[in-house]
C-alpha cells in the first residue's frame, strides 16, 4: 500500500478520476461475482461425492468459494480500513494516454477479423505513428508496410503458420 | 558422478551446429525482448512458442531458454542507461547502475551486471546438474497426494513471501484455477463453465493470458507513466571489462550470498524480483560501501543481478524434476513440454535423458554466449532503445497479437489476449501479483487431477494428506506457508512497534 499512496497523493483537482480504495473495491466485487458465476455453474454440474468419486464441479467449487472468502476479505478491508488509501487511481492526463493505446488496439482486433491480421497491422502502425508519434509519410510508410511484409514472409513462407488473412490476401492469391 | 557422465552426455547433444545457431538466436532474441518494454521473458517466449512446432523438441528448447538467459542479461541493459528496469527483476539494478551511468561508469555498470549475471547463472545451473537427478529419482515415487502436497506448498509460497496482500494473492491464484477449469473435464468428460458457448470449449490457454497479462498490460502501463527513452550512451572496450573484472574476486563472498538467495527465490516460486531486492539489502546491510549504495557502488549492481539470474535459472529445477515452474517463463517452457508431447516430471530423467540434459548443458553454453553476445552487442541494443515509443509500441501490440492468434490459430483469442491486457493493466495497479495466476492456470488441471485422484484413494478423506511422514511434512509446511501472513501479523504486534521502528 506504501508505494501506490506515495507517488499519487498530491494531484491537482482535475486530474482526479476515482480513489484507489474505489477501484479495489469494484474489483473486489467483481472476483466475488466471477466466484459467485464459478460456484453456480460448479454446483449444475455437481460439486459432491458421487459412488465414483469427487464429480466434475468438486473441485472448482471450492475454488469459487475460496476466491469469494478472499475477496470479501479485500472489499471488508477497502471499506472499513482505518487507512483507506484514498490515492488518485489514475490521473486524468493519464487515463488519456492508456486510452490512446486501448482504443485504438481493440479497433484493430476488430479489424483483424474484417480484413486480416497484414492489412489491419499496417493501418494499425500508420494510425499509431501519425495520430500519436506526428511522423512525416516518408517515415511512416516504410514501417507499416514493413512489418507486415516482414511478418508475412516469416509465417507464410518460411514457418508455414498460416494467420487469418482478408480480401486482399485473396485478391492476391494467397 | 553419474550426473557428470550425462553431462557430458548432454554436451554431445550440442555438438549438431544447428543447435548452437539456434542458441545465438535465442540469446539475441532474448536480449532485444529484455530492452524493449511490454515484451519479457514469459511473453516473448510465449509468442515464439508456436513457431518452434515444427523443430526437434530439443532444438525448441534450446532455443527458447536462450531467449529466456537472453531476456535475463537483456533487462539491465535498460536499468542501466536508461534508468527504465526493462523487466521487473531488474529494479533494484537501477538503484546503483543508473548512477554509474550517469557518473560516465556506464560501462563498468554494464560489465558488472552481466558478469553477476553470468555467476549467478553458473551457481544456479550446477545446482540444477547435481540436484535435480536426485530430486527426480526421489520424486519417482511420489504418489498424487504427494504430488498435490507439492502443488499445494508452491501456491501457499506465493501467499507466505508475496509482498502483495494475501487476500489479493489467494483470489489471484483462485482466478487462475477456475480459468483452467473451464473446458471439458477430463476424468468425467463434462462441461464446465462454458456456458452453452462452443469457443469457451477450448478452455483459457495461458499462453494467450501471459500475452495479454505481461505484453499488453505492461504497454499499457509504459504509456501511463509516460516514457521518455533519454539515456545514457554506453561503450564497452576490453579495458573496462577486464578492470571490472579484476574487482569481482574480492567480491566473493556476497556473490556466495546472493547466489544462495537467488537459488532459494528460484526454486520455491518466490521469483527473480523479490530475489534481486532481497539481494540488494543484504549487500546494503553487509557490505563495508553499504552507505554508499544508491549513489552509484559496482557492489549495489552486481549482488541483484546475480540473485535475479540465479533464480531465473534454478527455477528450472522444479519445473524438470516435478513439472512444477517457479516463474511464469518456466511455467511457459513447461507448457512448450507438453505441447511437444514431453510430460515434465520425474520420468523425463528417465525416458528423455538427450533432451534433459541437452538442455542442461545449454544453460551451461548459453550463458557463456550471452555474456559474450551481451558484452559485444551493447551499443546496438542501447540504438534499438532511441527509437521512440510511439514506433515500438504498434509493433510489439501487432507482434502479441500475431502470437496470441498462432497458439490455437483462434482469432478470438485476439480478444481474450486484449481482455488478458486489462486485467494485467488492473491488477498491476491494484497490487494483484501476475505470476500465481499464471502458474495456477498452467498447473489447474494437474492440480486438481492429483487432487482428485487422492480422494479418491482415500474414498474422500483428508486424512490421507498426514498418511505418511513425507506428505504429511510437505502439507504442514504448506499450510504453515499459507498462515505465515497472519503469523507475521500478530508478532509484529506482539512484539510492539519498538522493534520494527529499530529495524527500520
Amino acid at each position: 500500500m506504501s508505494t501506490e499512496s506515495g507517488h499519487s497523493a498530491p494531484t491537482a483537482h482535475n486530474e482526479k478520476t476515482v480513489t484507489n480504495r474505489t477501484m479495489d473495491a469494484a474489483v473486489a466485487l467483481i472476483f466475488m461475482a466471477l466466484a459467485a458465476l464459478v460456484m453456480s455453474d460448479s454446483w449444475r454440474v455437481g460439486a459432491r461425492w458421487a459412488s465414483d468419486g469427487p464429480q466434475a464441479g468438486y473441485f472448482p467449487f471450492y475454488v469459487g468459494l475460496i476466491m469469494f472468502i478472499a475477496s470479501t476479505v479485500t472489499l471488508v478491508t477497502a471499506l472499513v480500513s482505518r487507512h483507506p488509501d484514498l490515492g488518485n487511481f489514475v490521473d486524468r492526463s493519464q487515463l488519456v494516454s492508456v486510452m490512446q493505446v486501448l482504443i485504438p488496439t481493440t479497433v484493430y482486433v476488430g479489424l483483424i477479423f474484417l480484413v486480416g491480421i497484414y492489412l489491419a497491422s499496417a493501418v494499425f502502425i500508420v494510425f499509431f505513428m501519425w495520430w500519436l508519434g506526428k511522423y512525416p509519410v516518408a517515415k511512416i510508410i516504410p514501417v507499416a508496410v514493413g512489418v507486415p511484409l516482414a511478418l508475412f514472409v516469416m509465417f507464410e513462407i518460411w514457418f508455414l503458420v498460416p494467420l487469418p488473412k482478408g480480401p486482399l490476401e485473396t485478391a492476391l492469391g494467397y | 558422478m553419474e550426473a557428470l557422465t550425462s553431462l557430458i552426455g548432454g554436451f554431445g547433444v550440442l555438438a549438431d551446429p544447428m543447435n548452437i545457431v539456434y542458441m545465438f538466436v535465442g540469446i539475441s532474441l532474448g536480449v532485444l525482448i529484455g530492452v524493449l518494454p511490454g515484451l519479457g521473458g514469459a511473453n516473448g517466449v510465449a509468442i515464439l512458442l508456436p513457431l518452434t512446432f515444427s523443430m526437434s523438441p530439443v532444438s525448441a528448447i534450446i532455443m527458447l531458454s536462450s531467449i529466456y538467459w537472453g531476456a535475463l542479461f537483456g533487462g539491465a541493459i535498460t536499468s542501466i542507461l536508461f534508468n527504465i528496469p526493462g523487466e521487473p527483476w531488474s529494479v533494484a539494478t537501477t538503484f546503483d547502475g543508473h548512477p554509474m551511468a550517469q557518473k560516465g561508469k556506464a560501462g563498468e555498470a554494464l560489465t558488472g551486471a552481466f558478469t553477476g549475471s553470468f555467476i549467478g547463472a553458473f551457481f544456479a545451473v550446477l545446482l540444477i546438474t547435481f540436484l535435480a537427478p536426485v530430486i527426480a529419482k526421489f520424486a519417482l515415487q511420489f504418489g498424487p497426494a504427494e504430488f498435490f502436497a507439492v502443488y499445494l506448498l508452491t501456491f501457499c509460497s506465493f501467499v507466505g513471501m508475496g509482498k502483495e496482500p494475501p487476500a489479493k494473492v489467494i483470489a489471484a491464484m483462485m482466478l487462475g484455477f477456475a480459468l483452467a477449469a473451464v473446458g471439458i473435464d477430463t476424468v468425467t468428460g463434462q462441461l464446465r463453465m462454458t456456458f452453452g458457448s462452443v469457443e469457451l470449449l477450448r478452455g483459457f490457454d495461458f499462453l494467450v493470458a501471459v500475452i495479454g497479462l505481461f505484453g499488453v498490460g505492461e504497454i499499457l502501463l509504459t504509456m501511463e507513466e509516460g516514457l521518455a527513452f533519454k539515456g545514457k550512451s554506453a561503450s564497452i572496450n576490453p579495458r573496462v571489462v577486464l578492470h571490472t573484472w579484476a574487482q569481482i574476486p574480492k567480491y566473493w563472498a556476497g556473490l556466495l550470498r546472493s547466489a544462495i538467495v537467488g537459488c532459494w527465490m528460484g526454486v520455491t516460486p518466490g521469483g527473480a524480483t523479490p530475489a534481486s531486492f532481497m539481494s540488494y539489502g543484504l549487500a546494503k546491510k553487509f557490505s563495508k560501501n553499504g552507505r554508499n549504495f544508491g549513489k552509484g557502488e559496482l557492489e549495489g549492481v552486481i549482488m541483484p543481478e546475480t540473485a535475479a539470474h540465479a533464480a531465473g535459472t534454478s527455477a528450472l529445477l522444479p519445473m524438470l524434476t516435478l513439472g512444477i515452474p517457479g516463474s511464469p517463463t518456466a511455467a511457459v517452457l513447461l507448457g512448450g513440454l507438453l505441447i511437444w508431447g514431453l510430460q515434465p516430471g520425474p520420468l523425463l530423467f528417465v525416458e528423455q535423458k538427450d533432451f534433459v540434459w541437452g538442455l542442461i548443458a545449454s544453460i551451461y553454453l548459453g550463458n557463456i554466449a550471452g555474456l559474450i553476445v551481451v558484452l559485444t552487442t551493447v551499443p546496438i541494443f542501447a540504438a534499438i532503445l532511441r527509437i521512440p515509443f510511439s514506433v515500438i509500441a504498434p509493433i510489439i501490440l501487432v507482434i502479441c497479437a500475431v502470437g496470441a492468434y498462432t497458439v490455437h490459430n483462434a482469432g478470438l483469442d485476439i480478444a481474450v489476449m486484449l481482455i488478458f491486457g486489462v486485467i494485467g493493466y488492473l491488477f498491476k495497479k491494484l497490487q494483484y501479483p501476475l505470476a500465481p495466476l499464471v502458474l495456477a492456470l498452467v498447473l489447474g488441471d494437474m492440480a486438481e487431477s492429483s487432487f482428485r485422484q487422492a480422494m479418491l484413494v482415500s474414498q474422500g478423506h483428508l486424512s490421507i494428506f498426514w498418511s505418511n511422514p513425507l506428505v504429511g511434512s510437505i502439507v504442514t509446511l504448506a499450510l504453515v506457508m499459507l498462515v505465515w501472513p497472519l503469523v507475521s501479523k500478530v508478532m509484529a504486534r506482539l512484539n510492539g512497534g519498538k522493534e520494527a521502528a529499530a529495524a527500520e
